[in-house]
């Protein structure tokens, strides 16, 4: 029974992870109507430069947060200024979806030339050994907790930020129509703008986290949880911030649940498993909205 | 000098040409109505002047001001805003969010408070509803909250989009009265409408769009009393 509990907390840490990142992924489809597959590639960037002022630089774990987030902010906004805001008006989506594929290769590619192959090993940025309850046989470690408090802390300061200020509500209304947006006096593009800043902040944090529990970094550390967290969004209704955070929990813990009990081999056959069923019976994902038009 | 004023304004979608050249001007304290049949391009007329399209030639003047080249999300600020065609309400927000929205463009809070009284004076039914999501009002209650959350800029200028389209006869009346009101309230008003006879009722002058081009203009009652007029918009 204890084991259980240690393993579910796991799961609840991993999957708080894959929420951080999707919650990036789902705000960005929301507003910009685009999945950026480079998303994923964001948290590597982010984990590399966390990794550069703390081992290269000897400058501390907080200091390389802060400066990650802003590199990623600058990533974020700069990619879409250049990458995807000219393709936004393309007579197909497909454009900017391909492009946003060839941004993660570039990342990737980028980050092999800089950094190299070779695996990085990357000092948790959580230093704090965590809680032993249960006479030790309960142990919890400090990455772990803080992973849930953050993502919780995450969430309710975005759902306050988009439903309580007024860019927040900007975004809501971009998100349904654009035209009618500018017609509010809204500027789409900055409000997009602020949109990819956000979603690229958090995927620097989402790298700190993610590192700290699994402390190897390559340039491709950020593609398969990319792949996972917009797994989760797609799970829990891609568009909705609720959603990802579900949708997020729900995936870390069938991860390891499955990994642990049934196969680690087949944990992500598993994980893909349960999307294609949730997907049949609730196409538009958990909290996802009936698509409806009213005449 | 006419509050708005049109000059040669040509409007492209890629190769088809929508606008061919059209001009005509608003005075401060008209109903000006912009009459025609479906693709004559009055939908584009309004989407040009509120800057949601780019001109390929031609100048808009408000004010005197050439706005030809301002982007869409400046034009509210500057005192004319738009009531879209299909109310284009914004379904997932409550009335209260999507009205807050319309005073997106204005900084002072006490305001859009004065706004906010106005408008839910002006829409019972609005204030009734303030809390429930726009996406579950009637399509006369939509347009109610399209053209509230227009009024909501406090605009010198509303420039209306088929506001009577879809609705019963009832609401119809009730939304020519409230486009009545407005305008004694001191709003200049341009009214896009299929429903040319309503539309001609209520306005001071008119002008009738063609594939593109104005082939009429003149004042509202003499255009009613128009033969030819009458034959192909009012079905007579």
């Amino acid at each position: 029974m204890l084991s259980f509990l240690q393993y579910l907390i796991s799961g609840l840490s991993l999957g708080s992870i894959y929420a951080i990142i999707a919650l990036g992924y789902t705000m960005v489809y929301g507003i910009a109507k685009m999945l950026n597959f480079a998303h994923g590639d964001f948290i590597m960037i982010g984990s590399y430069v966390i990794f550069t002022v703390v081992t290269t630089l000897s400058g501390g774990s907080i200091p390389g947060l802060l400066v990650a987030i802003v590199c990623c902010t600058l990533i974020g906004v700069t990619t879409e200024r250049i990458a995807y805001r000219p393709l936004r008006g393309a007579a197909s989506p497909l454009a900017v979806l391909i492009t946003a594929i060839g941004v993660s290769y570039f990342l990737e590619n980028l980050a092999l030339l800089v950094f190299g192959s070779d695996t990085k090993s990357f000092t948790p940025v959580v230093s704090w050994s965590g809680l032993v309850l249960a006479d030790g046989k309960l142990r919890i470690q400090g990455v772990t907790i803080i992973t849930i408090i953050v993502s919780i802390v995450i969430l309710i300061a975005l759902q306050t930020f988009v439903n309580k200020t007024r860019e927040g509500q900007a975004m809501l209304a971009v998100a349904q129509d654009k035209g009618a947006a500018t017609l509010m006096g809204i500027n789409v593009n900055r409000t997009i703008s602020i949109t990819f800043a956000i979603g690229s902040a958090l995927a620097a944090v989402a790298g700190a986290l993610l590192c700290s529990a699994y402390p190897s970094l390559t340039p491709y550390t950020g593609a398969m949880p990319g792949i996972k967290a917009f797994v989760a969004a797609v799970l829990g209704g891609i568009g909705s911030i609720p959603g990802a955070m579900i949708g997020g929990l729900c995936l870390g813990i069938v991860e390891i649940l499955s990994k642990t009990y049934i196969s680690s081999q087949l944990s992500d056959a598993i994980v893909f498993g349960i999307l294609i069923i949730v997907l049949l019976v609730r196409p538009t994902g958990i909290l996802g909205k009936n698509i409806q038009e009213k005449v | 000098m006419a509050l708005l004023e049109v000059k040669d304004l040509k409007v492209y979608y890629g190769v088809i040409q929508a606008l061919k050249g059209i001009s005509f001007h608003v005075d401060k304290g008209e109903i000006v109505a912009l009459i025609g049949s479906n693709g004559a391009g009055k939908t584009t007329t309004l989407h040009t002047l509120s800057g949601l399209l780019q001109p390929r030639s031609g100048e808009i003047l408000y004010n005197g001001k050439n706005i030809t080249k301002v982007p869409g999300h400046k034009i509210v600020s500057m005192g004319m805003a738009q009531v879209p065609e299909g109310r284009r309400v914004f379904p997932d927000l409550t009335v209260a969010q999507n009205l807050r929205l319309g005073a997106y463009s204005r900084k002072d809070q006490a305001e859009t408070e004065a706004s906010f009284e106005y408008v839910y004076k002006r829409f019972p039914r609005l204030k009734e509803r303030q809390n429930q999501a726009a996406g579950t009002l009637s399509g006369g209650e939509q347009q109610m909250l399209a053209m509230g959350r227009a009024l909501m800029s406090h605009p010198d200028i509303i420039l209306m989009d088929e506001p009577s389209m879809g609705l019963s006869p009832i609401l119809v009346n009730e939304i020519f009265d409230i486009i009545r009101e407005v305008h004694e309230d001191g709003t200049t008003v341009l009214l896009v409408e299929q429903n040319a006879k309503k539309a001609l009722a209520i306005a001071d002058r008119a002008y009738v769009l063609e594939t593109g081009t104005i082939s009429t203009e003149g004042k509202a009652s003499d255009l009613l009393g128009d033969e030819s007029i009458r034959k192909a918009y009012l079905g007579e």
